[in-house]
């Protein structure tokens, strides 16, 4: 199957390697910050905040305290050089905006801020002027999460002071990623559609018929599961359908989350039922509670149509 | 309101700070993102919010970790040293939610302190922020 999006192995490869080699990689001249750090700022800080911490704003308390004068509240460390309310002018294309070209053309359209980690070498006093570089700090690899599939990009910012000496960092962690298949209802989604071949499609022909069958070797009389041309006992190509009795036990099963395909409901169990014939096939359970699940228990098989072109074996199993 | 100082015996492990209810009216949204020189539409224009996806304006991260950053002041008092804050961002602050914060002491070693901290809405976790002090 090929869609747009679809990538081979190579191109995947190719990918990656372009976007590792922006890892390192600073993004432009450090940026410096429009004004020293001061009192206003602090105050307009604080009173939107809440923050009555006096050590920001009480010179004889700040005194008093182990900071010994006035400082600014540490998380305010990225507002002292926010660009404001005008762009700032980037001559030509950094690294980053390179790097989100990449990413965009290859469908990582949408972005997500996940983790912002603040780390303080020192309070800031006012009067301190500070700058900014900002570094490509890491790139994921393709991750699948519940917004989408992307990958994560960990961008560093270093604040240093007028003296050039390094008083804080950050780190900023987004994930660029293609959006997930908006959640779709039982109504207008339909299960998604096997995979039929020319040795396969007589199978699920037989379930549209409401007949469960099992290939049976005409040569050695093997029974056998999934359908293919070939014996695997007696490597014979002679083969007879046989319809199964439709009782079973559960050999296995595992309960999915994610990633969630539309037309299933989840959470979804995916049940290994060995047939009391002595095949086994996968299935999912039918009018049974997930807690009613456990290894060993029989199981009767249902046939059920999931729309007007689709009929699939459903394990029910036994209280 | 006078704020307690504490230091370091006065905690332990397992020890919780007092919660704290901040209620997110659209004034402290907006408020808090322009002193943060915060000028993104979606932090402060509805309609703008809403055309890129958003149910409404969205409190803005560094307000986030300004009031991480206040609930363990609000707590520990003025000679805290909070040496990092690191965030994890959840579900989106928007205007009429309240956002709730809890705290509790996960680690100690001499004077530094391992407090995790959630602020959490109606939707679920908007933060989950561990912070790394200094008590004298």
């Amino acid at each position: 199957m090929s869609t747009a999006t679809s990538q081979t192995d190579q191109d995947k490869q190719a990918f990656w390697q372009q976007l590792q080699s922006f890892v390192g990689k600073e993004i432009g001249p450090p940026q410096p910050a429009p004004d020293e750090v001061n009192i206003p700022m602090i105050r307009h800080w604080c009173e939107a905040i809440g923050d009555n911490n006096p050590i920001y704003l009480d010179s004889a308390a700040a005194a008093a305290s182990i900071h010994q004068q006035i400082v600014a509240p540490p998380t305010m460390l990225q507002a002292w050089v926010m660009a404001g309310i005008k762009p700032r002018v980037v001559s030509g294309t950094s690294p980053y905006e390179e790097m989100n070209q990449l990413l965009f053309s290859h469908n990582f359209t949408s972005v997500v801020a996940t983790n912002c980690e603040q780390t303080y070498d020192r309070y800031l006093h006012p009067g301190d002027r500070l700058s900014m570089t900002t570094t490509i700090d890491s790139i994921s690899p393709e991750k699948t999460t519940a917004l989408g599939t992307g990958h994560f990009i960990t961008t560093r910012q270093d604040y240093f002071d007028q003296n050039n000496q390094r008083v804080g960092s950050m780190l900023f962690r987004i994930i660029r990623f293609r959006p997930a298949a908006r959640k779709e209802t039982a109504s207008n989604a339909v299960r998604p559609r096997p995979a039929t071949t020319h040795d396969n499609s007589w199978w699920f022909d037989g379930l549209q018929n409401a007949k469960l069958f099992i290939q049976r070797c005409t040569k050695c009389q093997a029974l056998r599961f999934p359908p293919g041309p070939v014996c695997p006992t007696c490597v014979s190509m002679d083969w007879e359908p046989v319809e199964a009795v439709g009782t079973g036990t559960i050999h296995s099963f595992v309960i999915t989350h994610y990633p969630q395909v539309p037309g299933l409901e989840y959470p979804l169990p995916v049940l290994l039922i060995d047939l009391d014939e002595g095949v086994r096939m996968v299935m999912n359970p039918i009018d049974t509670d997930i807690a009613d699940l456990a290894i060993g228990k029989k199981v009767d098989i249902v046939l059920r149509a999931t729309d007007d072109e689709l009929t699939l074996p459903f394990a029910k199993v036994h209280k | 309101m006078t704020l307690l100082s504490l230091t370091i015996s006065d905690v332990e492990i397992g020890q919780e700070l007092p919660p704290l209810d901040i209620v997110l009216t659209r004034t402290l949204i907006t408020a808090t993102a322009i002193a943060s020189r915060d000028y993104q539409e979606v932090h402060h224009d509805p309609s703008i919010a809403v055309e890129r996806g958003s149910q409404d304006i969205i409190m803005n991260i560094l307000t986030t970790n300004g009031f991480v950053g206040r609930y363990i002041t609000d707590w520990a008092g003025p000679n805290t040293f909070i040496k990092s804050v690191k965030v994890r961002l959840g579900v989106p602050n928007y205007p009429g939610e309240t956002m709730k914060m809890r705290g509790k002491i996960t680690a100690t070693s001499g004077n530094d302190v391992t407090v995790v901290v959630t602020g959490s809405n109606s939707m679920g976790d908007h933060v989950t922020a561990t912070v790394e002090i200094v008590l004298p």
